[in-house]
């Protein structure tokens, strides 16, 4: 697992992995937004949390279809298939490997994107923490549309049609802790809540995924 | 080492091969013949367990197959090496070295899969057989895009493997040059529909 885990991050980081790629896709978006909003910096400040954590979602969903349809389409995932590592530890590897990839660069840059829309102080650690706590089910649930659209040509648009519907709750739960951090709110039933998704998502997609690539691979 | 009884698999829903048994011992090798269409891939990917048997049986000791299908399962941006090494490692395996010699890969190691010649490309991709270590080689056309002394080379670290006491089941159209005894599928070509078929659609 460990392998297949570096081999993934090997490739991303390599040409033409699209390693950078959703992170510049984030900074684009939030940087747009003011240009499009006004320059009204207590409007902005209202919508920063949810114009951030739409901005995440969508710039994960960029990358989402590289999880499994370039395995497939050199081979790669019949003979991973074959081999001793279990499909269910494959999809966590890879969904991992994925979130490092996009997941926590967009975390890390939040913050800093947190400037330009005016987001209120107190809410960056919240805007961090929240991203660190649910993208990772974003990448999770973004591997188990993967799988569904594996074998499926341009598989892309309708692999975002399936997903977008799935991320609302980890939008809703992450948009609503970095509110309520910029608002000086209890913060730790939503966070709970979020962190609940991540944990349920990692819990079961796997599994889902893997039977799902198993039917794909027939 | 294999024994398959009875199979019948399908492909696209569509029984092609019916009664299929064949077995196979530690040092030897069987080939598959038959024209395009007849069903020797789907069989393939039956034994590796890719897709379900409909019927029938296939047994087989627990992580002893390495398949190879038409494709190689090479990333265009690793380095020879690195591919092997990630193979070899999934599998628990160490060393690639032996495998780079057996496949003529020697001098190759550093340079990325993309910059590869396609018969350079599918020897790097048979040589993740030898790294997987595992003793029953499920081969789809292996020799594709290979040139004569690649297939002869070829052949000859099929003919160590099997002295090694490994086991080939190969589909193929060219005549491979190693001892093989010779399975013809289309015997057991698929007659009957199943009756269902065309009903619920």
């Amino acid at each position: 697992m460990r392998r297949l885990f570096l081999r993934d991050l090997t490739l991303a980081i390599r040409a033409g992995g699209g390693f950078g790629l959703s992170l510049a896709f984030f900074l684009i978006v939030a940087v747009l937004v003011p240009f499009g909003v006004g320059s009204d910096t207590a409007l902005l400040r209202d919508i920063a949390p949810g114009v951030l954590w739409v901005a995440a979602l969508l710039a994960c969903l960029l990358s989402l279809d590289r999880i499994f349809a370039l395995d497939h389409e050199d081979g790669s995932l019949e003979l991973l298939a074959t081999a001793p590592l279990p499909l269910e530890g494959a999809v966590a590897a890879k969904a991992m490997a994925h979130w490092v990839t996009t997941g926590l660069p967009l975390a890390v840059a939040a913050p800093l994107l947190g400037v330009l829309l005016n987001l209120a102080p107190q809410a960056f650690g919240w805007l961090f923490l929240s991203l660190m706590i649910g993208t990772p089910a974003l990448s999770l649930i973004g591997a188990f549309g993967g799988a569904l659209t594996v074998g499926l040509r341009r598989g892309g648009l309708l692999l975002s049609l399936l997903v977008l519907p799935l991320y609302i709750p980890t939008l809703i739960f992450g948009a609503e802790v970095v509110r309520r951090g910029a608002a000086a709110e209890p913060v730790a039933s939503v966070l709970s809540l979020l962190a609940a998704v991540t944990l349920g998502s990692a819990a079961i997609l796997p599994f889902a995924a893997a039977a799902v690539l198993r039917v794909n691979l027939k | 080492m294999l024994s398959v009884r009875n199979l019948t698999c399908s492909r696209g829903g569509l029984p092609v091969l019916e009664g299929l048994s064949l077995s196979l011992a530690a040092g030897q090798a069987l080939v598959l013949r038959g024209p395009n269409g007849s069903g020797k891939t789907t069989l393939l990917r039956t034994i590796a367990g890719l897709q379900p048997a409909d019927a029938g049986e296939i047994v087989h000791d627990e992580d002893t197959l390495a398949y190879a299908g038409h494709l190689d399962g090479v990333k265009a941006v690793l380095s020879v090496a690195e591919n092997l090494t990630f193979w070899a490692g999934l599998h628990g395996q160490g060393s690639i070295a032996a495998a780079v010699a057996d496949f003529d890969l020697a001098g190759l190691e550093d340079r990325a899969a993309q910059h590869l010649s396609a018969g350079q490309r599918r020897r790097l991709g048979l040589a993740r057989l030898a790294v997987t270590g595992r003793p029953l080689w499920v081969l789809d056309e292996p020799t594709v895009s290979l040139d004569t002394a690649s297939v002869a080379r070829f052949a000859a670290a099929v003919g160590g493997h099997l002295r090694g006491g490994g086991a080939v089941l190969v589909a193929t159209h060219v005549d491979l040059g190693f001892d093989a005894e010779t399975l013809d599928v289309t015997r057991f070509r698929a007659r009957s529909l199943p009756a269902h078929f065309g009903e619920a659609f």
